[in-house]
């Protein structure tokens, strides 16, 4: 990389917050997703004034800049996809204000998701956003992608917390969007920038909505010995407006997967499994539970288990969360999906989704947020045999436009990033995504920050499939 | 009416489908925007001739406002220029409902009333208690930025609203959502165009999610002597495991204002009787779930009003007199209209704070309207909103002293406390006088972007929003 450049930075951030070699930086050329991109450098900003100055010095070598929290997305949205420089949030982590009687915090944007929750739980509080990679992802990180996670089917995903917030602009210019009370006057440029997937500017500051924690939650395992049953249950369960906190379902292939590396007390010998969170009252709790349990038995499950104690229930969960790590252990790589179809179309799209793994010669597993009907069926691979990557990647895109065709879209909360971005023409018209973009040139002109995201290149599909992966022969391996 | 907008007029008659199209001065009275009237209103029937009337007058420098029933339409400045008036109201279909997903997919013109009757015979509805629910479209409703009580529980349309479609200034159907409850895919564009008064593009379709219907309900009413006693109850309920599907705090003459002959023409207009209280405040409040939930709600609540100064706790109704709930819910959602009705200068702010400064707020607005000698109203949510009708004796020159006296000090008070304060209705010719928008914001430039993406030409209700964009 140019050497002023690099010396400037230096003197911005000091040297031990930016760095260059080959080997640091190979470690920031990957995130959660099996795409690449190779930084030219990283640095980590203590404060917004050195945010700003990265800003301008990316605007006077004009060099692309990449923001990213820790690295945990799903569709490459934090990889410097054409070089330059990836700006890595981790050290301004601070939680600057707890509001309590409001029900607010500020946050920077590394502080990672459940660093607050913990935070704020002695006051009965929490961020409502989990997803699976709580422990380690970022609330920067889940403003940018517009994060959920298996209990925004009750509570919402991060766009319903997020009131304001202060950003740098690709421009360079330190700005204050929305604010701590509700409905801040004029565009509500908050819901705009919360989902942009880091295009639109820097965030450098964050004031949330803090919820109280339920009084009570039920957590249920209801266990199936057909897939098409546990499906069956969840679309009519949403059909009786009947809306647990969560319903996550997880099949056979995935339950042996996670029981083998967690030990969470998943039956192995099921087809299926619905992991479910029911909160509230005590009272109202309590009647949910029966509720469930009758929609559950009704469609023949083998047996409704209620976790007996918080120690259960944590153990569930933690099989829930820790189920892509689980099944790294199976494969050297897997493709996850992140589609979304009408919950009526759950027993259908489930059908074809073993049909498409037929087809293609896979067992595909599917571990998803039932209850919003956001799917992630997940197709392992062996990177090393180019023909079976190709398989995999052909057999994703067809369960998406499976998705879509059923009235569905491509992401529910990965985000489009580069994984999907020459998926875009299955949403969105060309004159559709124009006029997105038009809004992107807005703000980010000379498209130094984040580019080659979301909107499809000119390239023909073939040639982008080509494109190096990681894990891909000559690759780095993570198995 | 100038000569060049006539000829463009006749023009115009050529795109749009017989009988689409008036420019009979009699009609188009009843689109008049504070004082100003279109040479033409339209009423297409499908997107695509929105996108070719759009187009002309962009090729004629013609301006643009979209309307629904036009309950709503006095919001904001008074338009720069208005040429043509797009009538949404011939878009009214339901283009598909899935109860099964709990998804909708609505044209602009329908009726939210009657879209609430489709969806309550599957035991679901819109929880958008929005003003003017018996007259109002779902494209106006959700176009003006209006919110209700319901928010309590179900947050605001930006909360519920998955995708819309639209035609931008420039002509171009564009898009952003979907139908799922659940989805990433590109800019959130929708949330911009919710309460972008018609200034960023025309709305063609709206996707939502629908709820099931909260039953059975009760609701309570608490008399209090100030409104720090209403609010300590709000505190406790707040920190509490209650979970209320609203939270409204009445002042007193609110009482006389629902009771008035005024209100009788807004429905529903059967009030319980003492519902309100005619010397404090009065907390009005729902819940739902089944009978145990519901008496631990009633227990808790009584007691925490009580501990709060609670003058008198009452059950406004419950599953067995659901018409009572609906009824006294109903009226504290139309308090806008029914202080319309009330007073031809009628005045309305709605600031909005943090539920911890709502006592300060209302004390503040309180103050400014009795140090001009205004008779005032207001109607303060539990989230943290308040509206505050200031209802003069006339609508005169006078009168608009005092109310701007005493709006810009509302104003300056808010925004100490970190707020946000706008002037939606006021008499059409007082909106030059008052500071209709409030306090200028440091994010307005990025909002005049936005607009010069949407509507380059400016051709997209000139003048109504924010800074007059």
């Amino acid at each position: 990389m140019d050497a002023k450049l690099l010396g400037e930075l230096q003197k911005l951030l000091g040297s031990d917050n930016v760095l260059h070699k080959a080997e640091d930086l190979l470690l920031y050329e990957y995130d959660g997703s099996v795409e690449i991109g190779r930084p030219d450098c990283v640095v980590f900003p203590q404060n917004t004034e050195q945010v700003v100055g990265i800003v301008a010095l990316a605007n006077r070598f004009q060099t692309p800049l990449v923001g990213r929290g820790a690295g945990t997305g799903l569709s490459g949205g934090a990889l410097a996809r054409t070089g330059g420089i990836l700006t890595v949030f981790s050290r301004m982590n601070r939680i600057l204000q707890v509001d309590a009687k409001n029900q607010r915090a500020s946050v920077q944007p590394g502080v990672v998701n459940s660093d607050l929750s913990a935070a704020v739980a002695h006051l009965g509080l929490h961020f409502a956003p989990d997803p699976s990679s709580q422990k380690a992802c970022t609330i920067g990180g889940n403003v940018s992608e517009n994060s959920g996670g298996p209990h925004t089917l009750a509570y919402g995903v991060t766009t319903n917390h997020v009131l304001g917030m202060q950003v740098v602009l690709p421009t360079g210019e330190l700005v204050r969007i929305g604010g701590s009370a509700v409905d801040a006057t004029g565009y509500d440029l908050t819901g705009l920038f919360v989902g942009s997937e880091g295009t639109l500017g820097l965030v450098t500051e964050i004031t949330v909505k803090l919820t109280r924690l339920p009084e009570e939650t039920k957590t249920l395992l209801a266990i199936f010995d057909r897939v098409e049953d546990a499906t069956e249950t969840v679309a009519e369960l949403t059909a009786r407006g009947i809306t647990p906190a969560a319903c996550e379902m997880l099949d056979g292939w995935s339950l042996r997967a996670i029981e083998a590396y967690i030990h969470a007390g998943y039956p192995v010998d099921s087809a299926a499994v619905l992991l479910i969170d029911v909160d509230g009252l005590r009272e109202a709790a309590a009647a949910q539970v029966q509720k469930v349990g009758e929609v559950c038995r009704a469609h023949n499950a083998r047996e409704v288990r209620a976790a007996k104690d918080s120690k259960e229930r944590d153990l569930l969960w933690k099989g829930r969360k820790n189920a892509f790590a689980a099944v790294g252990r199976l494969s050297p790589c897997y493709y996850v999906q992140d589609g979304v179809i009408p919950r009526t179309k759950l027993p259908a799209t489930l059908r074809r989704i073993e049909e498409i793994g037929k087809k293609y010669g896979f067992e595909i597993g599917n571990i998803f947020h039932a209850g919003d009907g956001n799917l992630h069926p997940i197709v392992p691979f062996d990177p090393r045999d180019k023909d079976q990557f190709r398989r995999a990647v052909a057999a994703s895109d067809e369960i998406i436009e499976y998705c879509v065709a059923a009235g569905g879209t491509i992401t529910g909360e990965h985000g489009v990033g580069m994984e999907k971005d020459r998926l875009m023409p299955l949403m969105f018209s060309e004159a559709e995504l124009e006029l997105m973009k038009r809004v992107r040139n807005a703000f980010n002109p000379a498209g130094l920050l984040n580019p080659e995201k979301i909107f499809p290149s000119k390239k023909g599909c073939g040639e982008i499939h080509s494109r190096p992966l990681r894990g891909a022969p000559s690759e780095v391996s993570v198995a | 009416m100038n000569s060049p907008a006539r000829g463009a007029i006749s023009r115009l008659e050529g795109i749009v489908s017989g009988g689409a199209l008036t420019s009979d001065p009699e009609k188009l009275v009843g689109y008049t925007i504070d004082g100003l009237t279109p040479s033409a209103a339209v009423r297409p029937s499908s997107p695509e001739e929105i996108v070719e009337i759009v187009k002309f007058a962009g090729s004629e420098n013609l301006a643009i406002v979209a309307c629904g029933a036009r309950t709503k339409i006095g919001i904001g400045l008074a338009p720069r220029h208005y040429d043509i008036a797009i009538d949404a109201t011939r878009l009214n279909r339901v283009v598909a409902y899935d109860p099964g997903d709990l998804t909708l997919s609505v044209e602009p013109g329908v009726p939210i009333c009657n879209l609430q009757r489709s969806l309550n015979e599957h035991g679901q509805f819109l929880p958008h208690g929005a003003p003017f629910m018996t007259r109002a479209t779902v494209g106006g409703t959700f176009a003006s930025g209006v919110e209700g009580p319901l928010r309590q529980m179900y947050g605001t349309a930006r909360d519920f609203v998955l995708g819309m479609e639209f035609v931008t200034g420039d002509g171009v159907a564009g898009k952003s959502g979907g139908r799922v409850v659940k989805n990433v895919t590109g800019y959130d564009l929708h949330k911009l165009l919710i309460g972008s008064l018609g200034t960023l593009g025309i709305i063609t379709k709206i996707n939502l999610r629908t709820f099931p219907s909260p039953q059975p309900v009760r609701g309570f009413a608490a008399h209090f002597a100030h409104a720090a006693d209403a609010l300590a109850c709000r505190d406790s309920v707040a920190t509490s495991a209650l979970r209320p599907i609203t939270f409204d705090i009445l002042s007193s003459h609110v009482a006389d204002l629902f009771s008035g002959d005024a209100a009788r023409r807004i429905e529903p207009n059967e009030l319980p009787d003492g519902l309100l209280s005619r010397n404090g405040w009065t907390l009005a409040t729902g819940f739902s779930g089944n009978d145990d939930v519901l008496d631990r709600c009633e227990n808790e609540l009584r007691a925490m009003a009580e501990s709060a100064g609670g003058t008198h706790f009452a059950r406004i109704g419950d599953d067995k007199t659901p018409s009572a709930v609906a009824a006294a819910f109903g009226r504290v959602r139309e308090f806008v209209p029914i202080a319309l009705e009330s007073s031809a200068a009628c005045t309305i702010m709605k600031l909005s704070v943090l539920p911890e400064h709502l006592e300060h707020a209302i004390a503040a607005a309180m103050h400014a309207a009795d140090d001009h000698s205004l008779p005032w109203a207001a109607v303060a949510r539990g989230i943290g909103v308040i509206y505050v009708a200031l209802l003069p004796d006339a609508r005169d020159e006078k009168f608009m002293k005092c109310v701007a006296g005493a709006t810009n000090r509302i104003h300056e008070d808010c925004a100490r406390l970190g707020g946000n304060s706008t002037i939606p209705w006021c008499p059409g010719e007082w909106k030059s006088a008052l500071n209709v928008w409030g306090p200028e914001r440091p994010d307005l430039p990025l909002m005049r972007k936005i607009k010069s993406v949407f509507d380059p030409q400016g051709i997209l209700a000139p003048g109504r929003f924010v800074g007059g964009i």
